[in-house]
């Protein structure tokens, strides 16, 4: 194994070059800004800070933002595959379009998604309609946080996972069903591990971005502390904006969800980079 | 072959660029204007858009008769807290006129804008002012005539978080005089009363536009709690299908505004700054703040409104809360009376 | 235009039919519906209801126009320096191994992980008016005699969109390079080819589709992008992006700028099929070339 790294270091070249300008840029575009929220949490003492972290409508809304995100991202990777698959592998009309359309929540400011959202998603909505029957709430409870981070996340496994999907070849399931495996089999030892670092990737992307969602979700969570609709990046504005612009507050809380989300994303990194080596055997 | 891919991919990369360069010079050229145009930036609120929409057009017409030069304003809008912190963030206003004084005390404290701005314009510098009215569906099913009924059971309010909003102070504040006139000052009474009302609130919007929106586009909720110009803007975009209601008692809602010293100095517009703020107190910009509902603090043209505001209507100021500052200490900050009550 | 390699093998495998396809087509478009459809039917609805005259005046406003042009200009940038980055951040991550090599793999991501309420406040906390960086600029513009500013101005509208989209590209690229392996690059530089060589004839071929995917999800992502720009963005008409603007006008309240607001939309839509139809054609391309 040591070998082989060696090796890998010495035979191909831009090690040096593609390290500079990789920190660089990270530091000063990312690093750099990002630490000016640090140096400002710190003008609180610890016990400052520990008090604000600790308040229950704080804390609330960190088990809001993550329960919900991360309902939202399984969602995601259940729908997402199975909209990846099809616009991949089946050839039916309308497919180009709908290939089009899977960027959709990009396009939309997510204000005016979430607006959308609420209202078709309310009792007096399209939508909303048919689950009141169910006895569901939708806009105004939880239910409608998860709907609108599924609608922003699901264009990162949509495209985490179709490029991978191209390059699988189809004549890999076929042998696999030749020899006699099974469709579910097949499925879950031939194509699920090609695609688990692609699938954990997209996973990670939608967790994350639902984390820290502020747009789309404010106008349909409802806001109310009492029934804990209060998603964190709503708190943090709620600091910044009331009539007393608590910056360190608002940096504080900043920085405890800046360590949940880089925590998760590095722990989905840890498990792709296993599930590569896996794969690679 | 790939060799030509790369070609192509590098040829279209260079289209990007140039497109890119290309705007970006527009931008430039745009950006250059002559020297005998003033131009000013007013950071504004939400609601205010198509009132200084309309107002810059009759100010800068009254700009180039005085002085000969043009003017242009450039306006920003949005939720007032977030505009004024952009304001101590960098963004160059030489004007904010914005929801409450207290969002302009904050520029203030930030050391743009000098101490006695306060004074600096009549009315506590509101050249026009609004109150807090209840909007009920068409038929007032649930028969809502004043504060007293918002507490019933089964009726659901609409207003947004105070803890979010500025605008949203208002809200509360109105409420809370109702009650401290109903029970003689008993504030046990008083937090029960603003208790069981936040009770019934059934979406607590981050501000004063997505609450109109959850009540009017989304169908949700029996009354909103809502500035008066917002009330009649949605009586009359949404005809026949709302009712306005006034409460027996309410607030004096005062939109501050105020020059900001260093930016205006900076950009040496002091002078025209100051003469945009003093000219909304004229007839003929009053009479435009009536039209886009907002009181008009000149009484005459306020009595010309008389068919479109309930001026019977008994209103606090904020003055009987001791100022903003006091307010806003006694009431919104953390652990004080708003979060006491709304978590009881 | 459909010559697309694996509708041709789809053809020839009558074999494969059932209920699971039928089952995951019917699940996948009811979500696709239930999700993406009825949105942008409501948003084209409401667009066109007050007639196309409305329609045409909104999106050819002074504003609507200046908007656009901000959003351009934000979104070759941020491709721009996104792909160069991704580009060198993908061939460090997938070609060597070094100490720390997770570590930055995740501070790259960032970006994704972080409230775009985050981004913004970070470069206000940077390089705003009570920002630490912000005495360096003053002088560096004196110094210099330029009057540029990284907040409420354009530049600051070009960096806001860059941060949310940072790492669009590397993260498209890496799994692919990944599965790729690196044996035929080093293969190749053992035959004596110089680096760059390498990386266009060995590596560039593999990754083409996915660079493409990592270009086409951060130029949707940069022209959609709403919160970060919105906190260093405050003046219409000069620093507005689309989705601003669409926003100014949801909010004015009015029945008819919501209309106007839905018409605008309409136009990043627009702007995401161009860069649909972008694609297919240089897949075509790609496609017929191979």
């Amino acid at each position: 194994m040591a070998g082989k790294k060696q090796q890998g270091k010495r035979v191909l070249p831009g090690f040096g070059m593609t390290m500079g300008i990789t920190v660089a840029m990270l530091s000063l575009l990312i690093l750099i800004p990002l630490a000016s929220i640090l140096t400002y949490s710190f003008r609180l003492s610890l016990s400052e800070f520990w008090e604000l972290i600790a308040r229950p409508n704080v804390r609330q809304a960190f088990l809001t933002s993550t329960g919900c995100a991360f309902l939202a991202a399984v969602i995601n990777c259940v729908f997402g595959l199975n909209l990846a698959w099809i616009l991949v592998r089946y050839d039916f009309p309308g497919r180009r379009l709908m290939d089009a359309m899977i960027e959709l929540p990009f396009a939309l400011p997510t204000s005016v998604a979430g607006i959308t959202l609420s209202r078709m998603y309310s009792d007096q909505g399209v939508l909303g309609q048919f689950l009141q029957k169910m006895g569901i709430k939708a806009s105004y409870s939880k239910v409608g946080i998860v709907i609108a981070m599924v609608f922003i996340g699901i264009p990162f496994v949509v495209r985490a996972l179709q490029p991978v999907l191209e390059k699988l070849p189809e004549s890999l399931e076929e042998a696999s069903e030749m020899l006699g495996a099974s469709r579910m089999y097949t499925f879950r030892r031939v194509i699920l591990p090609e695609l688990t670092p692609a699938l954990l990737t997209g996973f990670g992307l939608a967790l994350a971005r639902g984390i820290g969602e502020y747009g789309s979700v404010i106008y349909i969570s409802g806001n109310s502390e009492k029934a804990g609709t209060q998603v964190v990046s709503y708190i943090i504005m709620q600091k910044l904006n009331s009539g007393s612009v608590d910056y360190e507050g608002a940096a504080a809380i900043a920085l405890v969800l800046l360590v949940v989300s880089f925590v998760l994303l590095l722990l989905v990194s840890i498990v792709q980079i296993a599930a590569g080596r896996r794969t690679k055997g | 072959m790939r060799k030509e891919c790369l070609k192509k991919w590098t040829a279209s990369v260079m289209a990007a660029v140039l497109l890119g360069g290309c705007l970006a010079g527009c931008g430039n050229k745009d950006a250059e204007g002559d020297s005998d145009t003033v131009t000013l930036t007013n950071v504004s609120y939400d609601p205010t858009r198509e009132f200084y929409e309309a107002y810059n057009r009759i100010f800068a017409e009254h700009y180039e008769e005085e002085t000969g030069k043009a003017v242009e304003v450039t306006q920003s809008h949005g939720g007032s807290g977030s505009q004024a912190r952009s304001v101590i963030e960098g963004n160059e206003a030489d004007v904010v006129t914005l929801a409450l004084a207290h969002d302009i005390t904050l520029i203030e404290e930030a050391g743009l804008i000098e101490p006695g701005w306060l004074e600096e314009f009549e009315g506590n510098s509101a050249p026009y002012t609004s109150t807090i009215v209840f909007l009920v569906r068409n038929g007032n099913e649930k028969g809502i005539s004043d504060w007293d009924d918002l507490i019933k059971e089964g009726v659901e309010v609409i207003t947004p978080d105070p803890k979010s909003s500025g605008g949203a102070c208002w809200n509360f504040l109105a409420a809370w005089y109702y009650a401290d006139q109903k029970f003689g000052g008993d504030e046990a009474k008083m937090k029960d009363f603003a208790a069981s009302l936040y009770d019934n609130v059934l979406v607590m919007d981050s501000g004063a536009r997505g609450a109109t929106t959850t009540f009017v586009e989304n169908g949700q909720g029996d009354v909103l709690v809502a500035w008066e110009n917002e009330a009649l803007l949605a009586m009359q975009e949404y005809p026949d299908e709302f009712e306005l209601v006034t409460p027996s008692i309410s607030i004096q809602a005062e939109p501050s505004v105020a020059v900001v010293d260093e930016n205006a100095d900076k950009n040496g517009t002091q002078e025209a700054a100051k003469e945009y703020l003093s000219f909304l107190y004229t007839q003929e910009a009053q009479r435009l703040a009536g039209e886009n509902f907002y009181r008009p603090t000149d009484e005459a043209v306020l009595q010309e409104f008389g068919d479109v505001f309930d001026l019977s209507v008994k209103l606090c100021t904020i003055d009987d809360f001791g100022g903003w500052d006091q307010a806003y200490a006694d009431f919104f900050a953390d652990d004080t009376i708003f979060d006491e009550i709304y978590n009881q | 235009m459909e010559t697309k390699a694996h509708s041709q093998v789809k053809q020839q495998k009558p074999r494969r039919r059932g209920w699971i396809p039928g089952l995951l087509l019917a699940s996948g478009i009811l979500f696709f519906f239930i999700m993406l459809v009825f949105p942008l039917g409501e948003v084209i609805y409401r667009s066109l209801k007050d007639g196309f005259a409305v329609y045409a005046s909104a999106i050819t406003a002074k504003n609507t126009l200046s908007a656009l042009r901000v959003t351009l200009i934000a979104m070759t940038a941020a491709v721009l320096v996104n792909t160069f980055f991704g580009l060198c951040a993908s061939w460090l991550l997938t070609k060597f191994e070094f100490r720390g090599k997770q570590v930055l793999s995740t501070l790259i991501d960032i970006p994704f992980s972080i409230s775009p309420v985050i981004a913004g406040l970070a470069y206000i906390m940077t390089f705003g008016r009570m920002g630490w960086a912000s005495p360096l600029i003053d002088w560096l513009n004196e110094l210099l005699g330029t009057d540029i500013s990284f907040v409420f101005s354009v530049p600051g509208v070009v960096l806001a969109t860059i941060f949310v989209t940072f790492p669009f590209v590397s993260r498209e690229l890496i799994p692919v390079m990944q599965a790729q392996g690196s044996s035929e690059e080093e293969a190749a530089v053992m035959m004596g080819a110089k680096g760059f060589t390498v990386f266009r004839r060995v590596t560039f071929p593999h990754i083409k589709w996915a660079l493409l995917y990592g270009v086409i999800l951060c130029a949707a992502r940069a022209f959609g992008e709403f919160g970060a720009v919105y906190a260093v963005s405050k003046a219409r008409g000069k620093t507005f992006t689309l989705p601003l603007e669409i926003d100014a006008l949801y909010m004015a309240g009015s029945a008819e700028s919501i209309t106007q607001a839905f018409a605008v939309s309409s136009l990043l839509v627009l702007l995401s099929i161009v860069i649909l139809i972008v694609k297919q054609i240089v897949e075509y391309r790609g496609k017929r070339e191979a």
